[in-house]
């Protein structure tokens, strides 16, 4: 268990390095910092100032060194466009991307699951077809289609949700939500639907197919034949067989919500960290760029360890057997 | 009243083009604290019956006619039946148990299913039969889960689960056929306790005359899903009546004494033509390559050879953990000779087979093939050409050809690789005559393997292996996926060979009779080691190491 | 080869099992159908077309924003209307299902050749081999393919101009989708490779004395193309929605050349002020290509996946 969490700890740090080393190479040589930070009438001594001040006359390692190091403590620079620290730029923008993801998965979960848990117990039924289309429809449609389709339905045309922004919140000094504020949760129905819409669909076909493959296994046959109730065996049986890969990839599919929630906070004008980038991009601003980089690379690794630790809760193979 | 009475059952398995009929108007019965054994080789319709009884049939199988009695009621009008009347053990232990409850889990919701007991009188209940299906310290183990017994244990746990509902029928689908031999005689030991002891009927459904021999009280014989015979069990196996179970009981390789030849009583209904006996119309396969060497002293020599495998992996080498699946193993195997190599699964009887093929390396020791030291040959030019004179049959037909390939090409890839033919067609000649050899007939040649059953299969296996005129022959558990008619077939296929080609034979099996039948000698192995190695008759009629005569003990006899 | 049995090939493919599940699935008819007219026609958009969007001299801006041609104000010239540039929407999304569908074939094509040969690698030999592939197919699949195009799109555009970046875009485009989608062809190909070699024919072909190599590309490699197949179908699906994601962020195709995802991006302009057309054809377009493409892989999956048997 030790040596697992060691091998997965090592394998999260490899990937920080990796992204923070593209993130450098991308800070430091697309383009010339020093360029972007003085005006036009900066004399070449100023310049030549800057340079050494900003440890640019270093070796490469050395700077690789100063970078991470300042990265650690919270430092990444200047947005080029902005101009203000590129970290509270972030920070003020991290509650908004949170709280929309968190709803759009709640949503996924909530409505997935079951459908899924249906259409896999009785993969007969009508209702379990009608499911499987809409769900064929769900991965076919584009993120960005579906949330031009929910404005111009419920917005524009019946004027139900609002079309853009979060609505008003409420500064908890470290953070700012718009989940107390009845305007808030108005305004996160239809981007939560559209960015949860993909992910929903995705996990219904998901637990779909594991129970299906649980149903056909020998144990669940046996447990039939033992006269165990079919509620204990659909519900007990089956479901508990079928949660280990379940939580593992709807674990990973958090990170699918970083990315799709970049395409719904576009659309909606969420002012997220998602549009932030999008932003950052089109206006080739690297500082903001590296950073969201940095930041997207750290989630990821994250999920990917809590999601390794809860498989090994859930399956007393693993459990007994790293011992 | 019988405690269960199948009366004209016919169970159908309507598909798209045409309905399979997988048991046709069988009527059967079977009393409290009697073993019916139904026996039968595959697709004979033995294990329908048993899912049908229990209701238990896949889609889209359906009882087409017949009925199923229980006590005189029909089985589904019975709202309890399963579990409660009737209940089931499965062939495979390792995938009967959910892996995620513990043993007492399982135990106890199975036995309040169908008691009022508190938590806690389920609880004493659940070690109590644990206890009885001899799973000694049922006190700790019942808190385990189910990957931390063994195969024979597991087994004994899907029994004692069986058990929980105290059903008045059993039926169980190739308990055995699963296990290892010293396993499974105490499986069937414990099964025909049960039935006498606790008065309960059961079905044992195998293809296994032995089995049937050793554990039944009456024996219904299947064919194509119909019953062609039944019987008390010493009067079908001593005096079959219908030619079908005497075909099938002539198959079966006695252990107690030694045949030429397996006897073909092949059973053709319908008349259809019986397979093709050997027929050796070319001199090619007989025909010797230049490069072999003809030498005197044995032909293959092993020595001190060893192989083990990673168990534990570690950054630092001492940390790291393995396991010998060869130790330190010497034997020679000489000209023309059939040496039977002999173990249950573990031994590393297989591994053994594939040093010696060259798809493994060893970690230790040496083999010499007719006095070159494989290892030591540094040109790949001549370590071919002594690769091409070693060839391997395997065990699984269903696997061991490549299912995109015709079957003309399978059996020409050696004679490519070995460039041992000149021109396409002449190749194409050898490759037909191959397959007449095998008695395919040329024309299988344009099939790919899906159109052929698993005895069939097996002859292309053959056929390719011959088709490098190899001088030695590595059979590894050729025939145990087979039915035993299929099997009397194969291996007397395999003694005509030896005897026209001249061939030397390793023949890997776990079933000693097969053994006795087949070899000249034989060496017996355990965990990794060689316990004993002696002339056949020798070894069965005076077996000096103790566990040689254990196996020998435990080998079933009809 | 028997003439009673197979009159001709097509009769004995819709004999098949394939074939009688594609039969018999009104849904799938329907998709191959639909799949095959839209392929058929972005091919064939050149000739197809009434006019040409990339040529100036047809464009009139007299023209642009007409409604399609049976509303009210609509030109019969101009089947599905026209855009703010005075485009012909119905040739533009030909010409945009070209972009599109080129974009996603050659992606994918790209994707399974890298993802067949380093899973065939990495089963066949294991170890080390399949320790250092795998670690990277892992580290990439935890990145959507949508992030890993968006950081590619983002690098590249850090590193040139913006002329440079819009002469590149498609390529771009597709080495990003090709690089998203490659570890999944990796690791189903990884997955097969090793079933398929610890079948016993790999091993007599290996007691004849064939080669990895020879084994790899004889034996194994026809043997996992079915699971190869079904991916590469639900990633075609996939690498299109990329390029039109992209494309309607503004970070993929340019926004001169016509590309379903350039197209809604216009269209999404004009959601407030009435002109839906431009949206709502492009986008039908789309979701029915990628829902066709689906359909045959699900039912690709459901012939050649030996679980579902």
């Amino acid at each position: 268990m030790i040596r697992f969490l060691i091998e997965r700890l090592f394998q999260a740090a490899v990937v920080l390095i990796v992204v923070a080393l593209l993130a450098f190479v991308m800070f430091r040589f697309a383009g010339d910092p020093v360029a972007q930070m003085v005006s036009l009438d900066t004399t070449a001594e100023d310049r030549a100032a800057l340079r050494e001040a900003m440890g640019l006359n270093n070796s490469l390692p050395v700077q690789f060194g100063q970078f991470v190091l300042r990265a650690v403590q919270g430092d990444f620079g200047l947005s080029y466009q902005m101009g203000q620290p590129v970290a509270t730029l972030l920070a003020e923008r991290l509650p908004a991307s949170i709280e929309l993801s968190l709803v759009a998965f709640g949503i996924a979960l909530i409505v997935g699951i079951p459908m899924g848990v249906y259409s896999g117990l009785y993969p007969e039924s009508w209702l379990s077809r009608a499911f499987l289309i809409l769900s064929l429809a769900g991965i076919s449609l584009p993120t960005f289609f579906i949330g031009i389709m929910l404005i111009l339905i419920f917005g524009v045309e019946l004027n139900l949700f609002p079309t853009f922004g979060r609505g008003e919140t409420v500064d908890l000094g470290w953070w700012t939500t718009g989940l107390l504020t009845g305007s808030g949760w108005h305004s996160i129905i239809l981007p939560a639907c559209t960015l949860g819409l993909f992910q929903m669909t995705f996990i219904m076909r998901l637990v779909r197919a594991e129970i299906l493959d649980v149903m056909r296994t020998d144990y669940i046959k046996f447990a039939r034949a033992r006269g165990i109730a079919k509620g204990r065996i659909n519900y007990g049986h089956a479901l508990k067989n079928t949660l280990v890969p379940v939580l593992t990839i709807a674990g990973l599919q958090l990170g699918s919500i970083i990315a799709f929630g970049i395409v719904t906070e576009s659309v909606f004008q969420w002012p997220g960290i998602g549009l932030l980038f999008i932003q950052a991009i089109s206006t080739v601003d690297i500082p903001v760029m590296s950073t969201y980089l940095l930041l997207v690379a750290l989630i990821f690794v994250s999920i990917n360890l809590i999601v390794d630790l809860l498989y090994l809760l859930v399956d007393p193979r693993l459990r007994v057997r790293s011992r | 009243m019988s405690l269960l009475a199948i009366k004209n059952l016919t169970v159908e398995y309507p598909s798209r083009k045409s309905t399979f009929t997988a048991v046709r108007d069988v009527t059967l019965s079977v009393e409290r604290g009697e073993i019916l054994g139904l026996v039968g080789e595959s697709g004979a319709g033995k294990s329908t019956i048993g899912t049908a009884v229990m209701g238990l049939l896949d889609a889209p199988g359906r009882v087409a006619g017949g009925e199923i009695l229980i006590d005189g009621q029909d089985a589904r009008s019975i709202a309890n039946l399963r579990g409660a009347r009737v209940s089931m053990i499965f062939q495979d232990p390792l995938t009967s148990l959910n892996p995620l409850y513990t043993v007492a889990q399982q135990l106890t919701e199975t036995i309040r299913t169908h008691r009022r007991m508190t938590r806690a009188e389920a609880h004493d209940e659940a070690v109590s039969l644990l206890d009885q299906v001899g799973i000694a310290d049922a006190e700790t183990r019942i808190t385990q889960y189910p990957h931390q017994f063994s195969g024979g244990m597991r087994q004994r746990v899907v029994i004692a689960l069986a058990l929980c509902s105290q059903p008045d029928l059993i039926i169980a689908d190739e308990p055995t056929t699963a296990l290892d031999v010293s396993v499974q005689a105490q499986i069937l030991d414990l099964i025909r306790d049960l039935a006498v002891s606790r008065g309960v009927g059961v079905i044992l459904v195998t293809h296994d005359m032995g089995v049937i021999a050793q554990t039944a009280d009456r024996v219904a014989v299947m064919y194509h899903g119909a019953l062609v015979e039944e019987g008390k069990t010493a009067q079908i196996i001593h005096d079959p009546q219908h030619p079908y179970t005497q075909s099938l009981l002539a198959a079966v390789p006695r252990g107690e004494r030694k045949l030429d030849r397996f006897p073909s009583l092949t059973y053709q209904p319908d008349g259809a033509p019986a397979p093709q006996e050997m027929t050796l119309t070319d001199d090619w396969l007989r025909s010797k390559g230049k490069d072999e060497n003809q030498g005197t002293g044995p032909l293959v020599q092993v020595r001190g050879l060893g192989m083990r495998f990673l168990t534990r992996n570690a950054i630092l080498p001492k940390n790291r953990s393995y396991i010998d699946a060869v130790k330190d193993l010497n034997f020679d195997i000489n000209r023309g000779e059939v040496l039977g190599l002999v173990g249950e699964s573990g031994s590393g009887k297989s591994t053994v087979a594939r040093m010696i093929a060259g798809i493994h390396a060893p970690d230790t020791g040496s083999i010499t093939f007719d006095g070159q030291d494989m290892a030591k040959i540094a040109s790949s030019h001549e370590r071919q050409a002594l690769r091409r004179q070693i060839q391997m049959i395997f065990q699984d037909p269903y696997s061991s050809l490549n299912p995109r390939m015709r079957v003309r090409d399978i059996v020409a890839e050696p004679i490519h690789h070995n460039r041992l033919s000149e021109t396409a067609s002449e190749t194409s000649r050898i490759v037909g005559d191959l397959l007449e050899v095998v008695g395919l007939g040329a024309a299988a040649g344009a099939k790919f393997p899906h159109e052929f059953s698993g005895g069939q299969r097996q002859r292309i296996s053959i056929a390719r292996a011959l088709a490098t005129r190899p001088r030695f022959l590595i059979c590894d558990e050729p025939t145990s996926a087979l039915d035993v008619s299929i099997q009397a077939q194969i291996l007397n296929l395999l003694k005509d060979l030896r005897d026209a080609l001249d061939l030397t034979i390793l023949f890997i099996s776990h079933d000693l009779p097969v053994v006795r039948q087949m070899c000249d000698r034989v060496a017996v192995m355990r965990n990794g080691q060689l316990c004993e190695l002696a002339e056949t008759e020798a070894l069965f009629e005076a077996p000096r190491d103790p566990y040689t005569r254990e196996l020998i003990s435990l080998m079933p006899s009809l | 080869m028997n003439p009673e049995r197979s009159p001709n090939l097509i009769m004995r493919l819709l004999d098949s099992d394939a074939g009688y599940k594609f039969r018999s699935s009104p849904v799938t008819v329907v998709a191959g159908l639909v799949f095959v007219l839209m392929i058929g026609a972005a091919l064939l958009a050149p000739v197809i077309a009434p006019f040409d969007p990339f040529d100036k001299g047809s464009i009139d801006l007299m023209n642009s924003l007409l409604p399609p041609a049976w509303n009210s104000g609509g030109d019969p010239a101009f089947l599905l209307g026209t855009d703010n540039q005075g485009r012909d929407l119905f040739s533009t999304i030909l010409y945009g299902t070209r972009t599109s569908v080129f974009v996603g074939a050659v992606s994918v094509s790209l994707a399974v050749v890298a993802g067949l040969f380093l899973g065939l690698l990495a089963g066949y030999f294991g170890g080390l081999v399949d320790a250092i592939i795998m670690r990277i197919v892992d580290i990439q699949m935890t990145f959507p393919a949508i992030m890993v195009a968006l950081l590619i799109d983002g690098v590249t555009r850090s590193f040139l101009s913006r002329d440079q970046h819009d002469e590149l875009a498609v390529f771009v485009i597709i080495l990003a989708m090709a690089l998203s989608i490659w570890p999944q062809v990796a690791r189903t190909v990884r997955a097969s490779a090793m079933v398929e070699k610890s079948r016993e024919y790999v091993m007599a072909a290996q007691v004849i004395g064939r080669g990895p190599w020879l084994i790899m590309a004889r034996h194994i490699l026809p043997n996992v193309m079915g699971p190869v197949l079904v991916i590469a179908t639900i990633n075609l699906g996939v690498a299109i929605l990329g390029e039109a994601t992209l494309s309607f962020l503004g970070l993929g195709i340019p926004a001169g050349e016509p590309s379903l995802g350039t197209l809604i991006r216009i269209g999404n302009d004009f959601i407030f002020s009435g002109e839906r057309w431009m949206l709502i054809y492009p986008g039908l377009t789309l979701a029915l290509l990628v829902l066709s493409v689906n359909l045959l892989g699900d039912w690709l999956r459901d012939v050649l996946d030996p679980k579902s048997r």
